[in-house]
């Protein structure tokens, strides 16, 4: 779809391509506005973003309208004559009281997600996630599974600089293995980093949390659908920081079980071992990639 | 007005060719000097953002190594904040506020040079890191540990160049306090300065208590690396985000002293063009020190998804959003400024219209961040990206653009030429907007920021993007050329330059004379 092209010329094909792309919608995303959520969290979270949207766009309506008019009514050109005034104590007050009961309304609902939040207890799932230069190690608590998740083979190989392949749709957001979870249920995330500092984000979960070396950080998701569902490292963590998706595979119930004891049967040692050496026989190329960055 | 006798003995500077730069004490000299090193570096900065836009024209990576990406996001950050906008803003100040508060000089003339001289030197050394081994600093402005310890052989350098910027930023800040405290005109009480005076006196107060801040910061980040203390490390007992409050304490009041200046600015031009006096002078200045004031309390909304106690969340995000109190009456001032007034609109103007709307729309975009949940999806988004650009490029930099044009006749005795003003004009506001506004819809999108490469969904919007800085860059080409046709000549000013402009600094000749009120006005 896009291919890298010589530098020298990139400043004409910027305007061409613009120019093609404002042409050619239909080969655009476009998207304007959060995705859509996954999560009931992520719903609420969606409601308050669109409730604070509307009230600024309300206010701007207001205010520029009353600039606009200003410029247009009381313009030198038009010979207006400018009044004297310069001070009034009620339309002071007025403007200070307003905005005061507005932030008020919009804080309390606010605050009601927030509380809600951050309320991880009564979890279903525990997932302990590593945050390492760059990838991501996954490990499931009450299972023993473990294991390391590292960006897919043709994202690396397409990052190189100059290299010019074709980027598939999830360029930069597939990886080799993902974190796979259960429809429905509370999985809590214990997040934590073995170098500098990582954030986990999944955008449809509404879910962002860093990843800090020392700290165990606590958040939590319940994906209401099932689907393969991307994000990516959302703290600055050096040269590979671009490189370190995430993707959340939602599983209804008994494929989730039947994943899950597939990985810890006795006849498949490798999930037991050291998670260093499970990610050495599983993902060799991709693991030598992402750390070679 | 002044002594004409006495002026006669004094009537340039006492050396010339660079000399007279390296060794004046006059703050009209100072002045110049703190701005033209301020136009170089937004000249440098510039291009380090033109380099981070080309390479994001398009999905996979064409231009640049990852490395070198991260260390033109960190160093374009570093030289617009402590190269271009703040000595902006020390240059206007050394060149305004003597004229406007009727003073000879600055307080501290000697302290002044050398606050200047600082400077060129740090940026030698910042810029110079570039060619160390390892590269420049490239773990982000905000030099988060401990990804900011993995910086090459250039971190004791980069570490002591943000010292010496301090230390610069810091005398300023002393010597603008005791010009403004000590030198006023008698007859001009605190309350009669004019409003850049205002808000220049409570930044430099916010100067004198950030600084330091970061001072120490940095000095703990270079004794984490050097002497082997643990403040910010893991291993040895040490809190890593323990350094991101202490950053964001200096960091938050520091985003005050970049726009408190600019809110001066706007608060001359509009009443000027408007042919009204300012509306609200006191809820002004009372605003001004609100904001102030609550810049130290909002620290760690910048931290929301660090790992913080509910209510720790709550109590910044409540204090964040009453800034906007303040900040509106504000902009419902100048609005009433101009209601009813005879308004023209000559480049200075223009540009403080602009700052008006489009500060606005980087404040809305401030309030939605200042939700604790929704900020957790915008948080290390391009909608942080695009918030902080509105409010700094089409705010900040807008207000100094307009102090330029409204102050550029007095400094040089011409008038610019307004057609081309009125084409820059033009032409960074439409740019500015096609440059940044596509950064709201990328960041909803979930697009993160300071990153080199990126899914091939983001790809339109980040184009229009990049048509819109380099459209956004050449215009600025046009602000230079008006620049050097408006102190090379053109039609002379007089004295009052605009039709009924208030201030002391309209009731001396254009231009300034070198000397101007050895002998104090009244008032």
């Amino acid at each position: 779809m896009y291919r890298s092209k010589a530098h020298g010329r990139w400043l004409f094909m910027g305007i061409a391509a613009a120019a093609l792309a404002i042409a050619t919608p239909a080969a655009a995303d476009w998207a304007l506005d959060f995705p859509a959520s996954a999560t009931e969290l992520g719903n609420k979270v969606r409601g308050l973003h669109h409730l604070a949207l509307i009230i600024c766009t309300i206010i701007g309506i207001i205010v520029f309208g009353v600039l606009g008019y200003s410029l247009v009514k009381f313009r030198k050109s038009q010979g207006a004559q400018a009044a004297k005034f310069s001070h009034s104590t009620k339309a002071e007050i007025i403007w200070t009281v307003i905005p005061v009961l507005i932030l008020v309304g919009l804080a309390i609902p606010t605050a009601r997600v927030l509380i809600e939040m951050e309320d991880t207890q009564a979890a279903d799932l525990r997932i302990k996630v590593t945050g390492y230069q760059w990838k991501w190690r996954y490990e499931y608590l009450d299972h023993g599974i473990s294991f390391f998740s590292n960006i897919d083979d043709a994202s690396n190989a397409a990052s190189i600089l100059g290299a010019g392949h074709e980027l598939h749709e999830h360029y930069l957001r597939d990886v080799d293995k993902p974190m796979v979870v259960p429809v429905g249920k509370k999985v809590k995330l214990q997040l934590t980093s073995n170098d500098v500092i990582h954030a986990w984000w999944v955008p449809e979960f509404y879910v962002k949390r860093d990843a800090v070396p020392g700290t165990i950080n606590e958040t939590w998701f319940k994906a209401e659908q099932t689907g393969t569902f991307r994000g990516q490292c959302a703290e600055l963590c050096g040269r590979g920081h671009g490189f370190m998706p995430i993707v959340v595979e939602v599983l209804p119930q008994d494929e989730y079980d039947a994943w899950v004891a597939g990985l810890t049967a006795p006849a498949e040692p490798e999930a037991l071992e050291e998670p260093e050496a499970a990610m050495s026989q599983t993902a060799p190329a991709a693991a030598g990639g992402a750390s070679s960055r | 007005m002044s002594d004409t006798t006495h002026e006669e003995h004094h009537d340039g500077p006492h050396a010339s060719g660079m000399w007279r730069w390296l060794t004046t004490t006059n703050h009209k000299d100072i002045g110049t000097l703190y701005l033209v090193f301020s136009l170089i570096m937004f000249l440098v900065g510039g291009t380090m953002a033109l380099i981070i836009r080309t390479e994001l024209f398009q999905p996979g990576l064409q231009l640049v190594d990852p490395h070198f990406f991260n260390q033109m996001t960190t160093m374009h950050a570093l030289v617009m904040i402590f190269g271009a906008l703040m000595p902006a803003f020390v240059g206007l100040a050394n060149w305004q506020i003597p004229l406007m508060v009727g003073a000879p000089d600055m307080a501290l003339p000697r302290m002044n040079n050398w606050s200047f001289w600082i400077l060129p030197p740090a940026f030698l050394l910042l810029l110079g890191t570039l060619f160390m081994p390892g590269g420049a600093p490239a773990g982000g402005w905000t030099l988060y540990p401990p990804l900011i310890l993995q910086t090459g052989d250039a971190f004791p350098f980069v570490v002591f160049s943000l010292h010496m910027l301090g230390a610069s930023s810091i005398l300023g800040a002393i010597n603008i306090i005791v010009t403004i405290t000590n030198m006023r005109a008698p007859g001009m009480g605190f309350m009669k300065m004019p409003l850049f005076v205002w808000t220049w006196l409570i930044t430099a107060y916010l100067l004198i208590g950030a600084m330091p801040v970061l001072a120490g910061a940095i000095t703990m980040l270079l004794t984490d690396r050097y002497f082997d203390t643990s403040f910010f490390l893991a291993a040895g007992g040490g809190d890593p985000v323990m350094f991101q409050h202490i950053f964001w304490f200096f960091g938050h009041p520091e985003v005050y002293i970049l726009i408190l200046p600019a809110f001066g600015i706007i608060s001359q031009v509009i009443p000027t063009f408007s042919r009204k006096p300012l509306f609200g002078y006191v809820s002004m200045v009372i605003a001004t020190s609100a904001i102030a004031f609550l810049s130290y309390v909002v620290w760690a909304h910048h931290m929301f998804t660090v790992g913080m106690p509910a209510a720790g969340m709550l109590f910044f995000m409540i204090t964040t959003m009453f800034i906007a109190v303040p900040t509106g009456v504000k902009i419902f001032n100048w609005l009433a400024t101009m209601w009813r007034g005879s308004i023209s609109f000559e480049t200075p103007m223009l540009f403080a219209i602009a700052f008006v709307i489009l500060f606005t729309i980087g404040g809305f975009s401030g309030l939605m961040l200042a939700l604790v949940p929704a900020d957790i999806e915008y948080h290390d988004t391009y909608f942080v990206v695009a918030h902080f650009h509105y409010v700094l490029v089409p705010g900040a930099i807008f207000g100094v653009i307009a102090g330029v044009y409204y102050w550029l006749p007095k400094w040089t005795g011409h008038m610019y030429n307004e057609t081309l003003g009125k084409w820059h004009f033009w032409m960074s506001t439409i740019f500015v907007n096609i440059l940044f506004f596509p950064q709201h819809f990328l960041g909803l999108a979930s697009m993160p920021r300071r990153i080199p490469d990126y899914s091939v969904q983001f790809t339109e919007f980040n184009m229009i993007s990049t048509v819109g800085a380099f459209g956004f860059g050449l215009s600025q080409l046009l602000f230079v050329w008006m620049l050097v046709k408006c102190v090379k000549g053109g039609e002379p000013a007089s004295t009052k330059v605009w039709d009924e402009p208030e201030g002391l600094e309209w009731t001396v000749p254009s231009p300034a004379p070198y000397h101007t009120f050895e002998t104090a006005p009244k008032v």
